[in-house]
C-alpha cells in the first residue's frame, strides 16, 4: 500500500499550487467582498485545461484522472473556496454525467466545448420544495414532436447564469405501482443557456463562497431539441444520484482545501502573534490544537484521495464518496472554527482569511447532500 | 527550425541554501526550480515554435534528479529532453560545464541555441557564451526580444539605458533574460504526456569531441576557496557632477574616506 503520490501527480499539484498562489489568492478577498463571479480567473483556467482535467483527450480534455482533478479543486480551495466550487460543479456535475451517459454526438458537441473551456457547465436538481427529498421535484418535461417542453423552476444552482450548459432533472411521466401508489419518473436533459423559455430568477446572497453565482432557474415552456435527453428516458433519478456521488468527491476536496488553507494561515499567525511575552505557538494549547487539526486533515485527505481513486477504478463508489464528504466537510467546519479561535479577535475581522474560510466551510456540510444524507448513505450500506 | 534550449535545475532560494563541506552546493538537500532566465529562454523558444514552427529540444546537465526540470519543460511544450549526467562530470565549473554541454549539443541538429543569461546559483553568465565559443557560432547575449528573418535572427540586446538591435546568421546562440517574457504555466495533460515520454540520458561516453582534461572537478580551473551566503549591497549613490574633474575629485574623496586608497 502506497500513501505517496507519483511524480506526475506531484508535478500537477505544484502546477495547481503555483496557479492558486499567483492567480487566485490575490483576488480571494475581493471576490468574497464584492460577490463578483471571478470570470477572469475562470478564463485563465479554461485556457490551461483546468476545466477538463479528467476528460479523455479525444473529447478535448487533458486525459488525466479523477485524482488530478481532485487535487486541482483542493489547491484552489486552499486559497479561495469560490474558485474551487466553480471547477467542481462544472466538472463533476455537468461534464461527468454527459461523459458517462451521453451519446457520442452529445459528447462531441458538449463535452468538447466544456472541457476545452469554450463553455461553462452547471447542474440543476434542487427545487424550493425538494432538497434532500429530491423525489419531491415538480419541474416537468413533455415531449412535443421534436422538442421537449420544460416547465418549473430550480433553485440554489451553482454557476447559475454564468454557465452555458445545464443538466436539468425533470419529471417525464407519472406511473402507478401495483398498489396504486403514484411514482414520478425523472429524466435528465441538457439545456443550453439560450434555449427559448429559459431564464434566471434572483441571485442568492450567501454566507460563504460568495463569488460563486447561485441562481434560480426558471423554465416557462422552455423548448429544447428531442436529442438533448441525457441517458434513457425515466432514468433521470439514478443519473442524478450517480452524478452526485462524483460531485461529493469534488466538494470533499473543496472542504479539504479550505481546512488546509486555514491551518496554513494559522500556523504562520501563531508563530508571529505574541502574548505574555512569547509567540502563541509556544503555548501548549496552541500546539495541541494545531496537532489535532493536522491529524484530522490528514485523515480527511486519505478518505478524499481514496474516493478519487475509487472513482477511477470502480463502477460504484457511493460509500467512499459519502465517507469522504462527510468527514472532510465536518473537518473543514471544525478546523476553520478552531483557527478563528486561535486568531482571537483578528479571526473575526474580514481582513483575515480565516474569517472567510469559516464562512466558506459551512456550505460543504450542506450542498450536494448534507452530512445527514452522507450518514444515510453510509449506514444504508452497512445495514443492507 | 530546430531549437536547443539549455536549462538548469537550481535551488529554490525561498527554501534556503545548503552547502557541502567543500563549499559546493548540496543540491540534493534543497528544493529546486527551473532557473528563471532559462525558463524565459524556453518560453521564447516555445513562442518561436508557435510562430514559425520548430522542434524544441531541452538539454540539462546535473544529477539524475534534474530529469524533473526536463519533464517540466516538456509539460510546457518542449518536444524532447536530454539529460547529461555522469559521476565524472560532477563539480564542474563554467569551463567544464560549457565543454560538457557543447559535447552533448554536437550530437544534435540545431539552428538556434537559447540559454538563460545566468543561473541564480552561480550568477556567472559565462556558460552560454562559452558554449558558443566551443561550437564556433555567434552569440548574442541579454536578449529582450527575438525575431526570425529567413536564415537570420534579429535580437534586441539589453544595454543599461537602451538596447542594441543585432542580426546574426543562424546557427547562433542567444542568452535570454527573465524579463524577456512571462513564461507559461504547464498544463495538467502536458504533465501526464511529459511523464509518458522518454528522456534521453547521456553520460561521459556520449559526449562528442570532449577531452577528459576539460570535464568534471578535475577539468575545472576554478577552485572554490570559501562559500557563504551573499551579503546584501546598499542602494549605492549616483553622482551628479558638472564635469569630469568634479566627478573624479568627488569619487577620490569618497574612496579616501572609506580607506580604499
Amino acid at each position: 500500500m502506497d500513501f505517496g503520490l507519483d511524480k506526475k501527480h506531484e508535478m500537477a499539484r505544484s502546477l495547481f499550487k503555483e496557479f492558486a498562489e499567483n492567480e487566485v489568492k490575490p483576488l480571494a478577498q475581493e471576490v468574497d467582498e464584492t460577490e463578483k463571479f471571478p470570470r477572469g480567473t475562470v478564463e485563465k483556467m479554461q485556457k490551461l485545461g483546468f476545466m477538463g482535467i479528467p476528460v479523455p483527450k479525444e473529447y478535448g480534455g487533458q486525459g488525466c484522472d479523477p485524482l488530478t482533478y481532485i487535487m486541482c479543486v483542493e489547491e484552489l480551495s486552499k486559497v479561495c473556496g469560490t474558485t474551487g466550487v466553480i471547477v467542481s460543479a462544472h466538472t463533476s456535475l455537468c461534464v461527468d454525467p454527459i461523459m458517462t451517459y451521453g451519446t457520442e454526438e452529445q459528447k462531441q458537441k458538449y463535452v468538447r466545448a466544456l472541457a476545452t473551456g469554450e463553455k461553462l457547465g452547471a447542474f440543476a436538481l434542487t427545487e424550493p420544495g425538494a432538497g434532500t427529498d429530491a423525489q419531491g421535484c415538480q419541474t416537468k418535461a413533455v415531449l412535443d414532436g421534436d422538442q421537449w417542453v420544460l416547465n418549473g423552476s430550480k433553485c440554489f444552482i451553482t454557476n447559475g447564469k454564468e454557465a452555458d450548459v445545464y443538466i436539468v432533472i425533470a419529471i417525464t411521466s407519472v406511473t402507478e405501482d401495483k398498489r396504486g401508489r403514484k411514482k414520478k419518473n425523472f429524466s435528465a436533459f441538457i439545456v443550453e443557456k439560450d434555449a427559448p423559455g429559459f431564464s434566471f430568477g434572483t441571485k442568492e446572497k450567501k454566507m460563504g463562497i460568495r463569488g460563486s453565482a447561485t441562481y434560480e432557474l426558471i423554465f416557462e415552456d422552455c423548448k429544447i431539441p428531442k436529442e438533448n435527453l441525457l441517458g434513457p428516458e425515466g432514468k433521470g433519478f439514478p443519473i442524478a444520484m450517480h452524478t452526485l456521488d462524483g460531485g461529493r468527491i469534488g466538494i470533499a476536496a473543496q472542504a479539504l482545501g479550505i481546512a488546509e488553507g486555514a491551518l496554513d494561515a494559522t500556523i504562520a499567525y501563531t508563530k508571529e502573534r505574541k502574548q505574555f511575552g512569547r509567540s502563541i505557538a509556544a503555548q501548549q494549547n496552541t500546539q495541541f490544537e494545531l496537532a489535532d487539526m493536522a491529524a484530522k486533515i490528514d485523515a480527511a485527505k486519505f478518505l478524499v484521495y481514496r474516493a478519487a481513486m475509487a472513482k477511477a477504478t470502480q463502477k460504484v463508489y457511493s460509500v467512499e464518496a459519502a465517507k469522504a464528504k462527510l468527514f472532510a466537510a465536518e473537518t473543514a467546519m471544525d478546523v476553520t472554527t478552531r483557527c478563528v479561535q486561535l486568531f482571537g479577535g483578528y479571526g473575526y475581522i474580514r481582513e483575515y482569511d480565516v474569517e472567510r474560510m469559516m464562512r466558506d466551510a459551512k456550505i460543504t456540510e450542506i450542498y450536494e447532500g448534507t452530512s445527514e444524507v452522507q450518514r444515510m448513505v453510509i449506514s444504508g450500506a452497512l445495514l443492507k | 527550425m530546430k531549437i536547443v534550449v539549455c536549462v538548469k535545475q537550481v535551488p529554490d532560494t525561498k527554501g534556503g541554501v545548503k552547502f557541502n563541506p567543500d563549499g559546493t552546493l548540496n543540491r540534493a538537500a534543497m528544493l529546486t526550480i527551473m532557473n528563471p532566465d532559462d525558463k524565459a529562454g524556453l518560453e521564447a523558444a516555445l513562442r518561436l515554435k508557435e510562430q514559425y514552427g520548430a522542434e524544441v529540444t531541452v538539454v540539462t546537465m546535473g544529477l539524475p534528479k534534474a530529469d524533473e526540470v526536463l519533464r517540466e519543460a516538456m509539460a510546457m511544450g518542449a518536444d524532447k529532453g536530454v539529460l547529461v549526467t555522469d559521476r565524472v562530470l560532477g563539480g564542474a565549473d563554467t569551463w567544464a560545464t560549457s565543454t560538457t554541454i557543447a559535447g552533448a549539443i554536437r550530437n544534435l541538429e540545431y539552428d538556434l541555441i537559447i540559454t538563460g543569461r545566468q543561473a541564480i546559483d552561480g550568477d556567472t553568465a559565462q556558460v552560454g557564451p562559452q558554449i558558443s565559443e566551443h561550437l564556433d557560432i555567434p552569440v548574442i547575449s541579454y536578449a529582450q526580444d527575438i525575431k526570425i528573418d529567413g536564415d537570420y535572427v534579429i535580437v534586441q540586446r539589453q544595454y543599461e539605458d537602451r538596447y542594441h538591435e543585432l542580426k546574426a546568421k543562424m546557427p547562433c546562440l542567444i542568452t535570454a533574460l527573465s524579463e524577456l517574457n512571462e513564461p507559461r504555466y504547464m498544463t495538467p495533460g502536458g504533465i501526464f504526456d511529459a511523464y509518458d515520454k522518454e528522456v534521453t540520458v547521456w553520460g561521459r561516453a556520449d559526449l562528442k569531441d570532449v577531452d577528459d582534461s576539460n570535464i568534471g572537478l578535475n577539468g575545472s580551473p576554478t577552485k572554490i576557496a570559501k562559500a557563504s551566503d551573499k551579503v546584501r549591497k546598499g542602494a549605492g549613490e549616483k553622482i551628479v557632477a558638472q564635469d569630469a574633474e568634479e566627478g573624479v575629485s568627488y569619487i577620490m574623496g569618497k574612496l579616501k574616506e572609506k580607506h580604499v586608497i
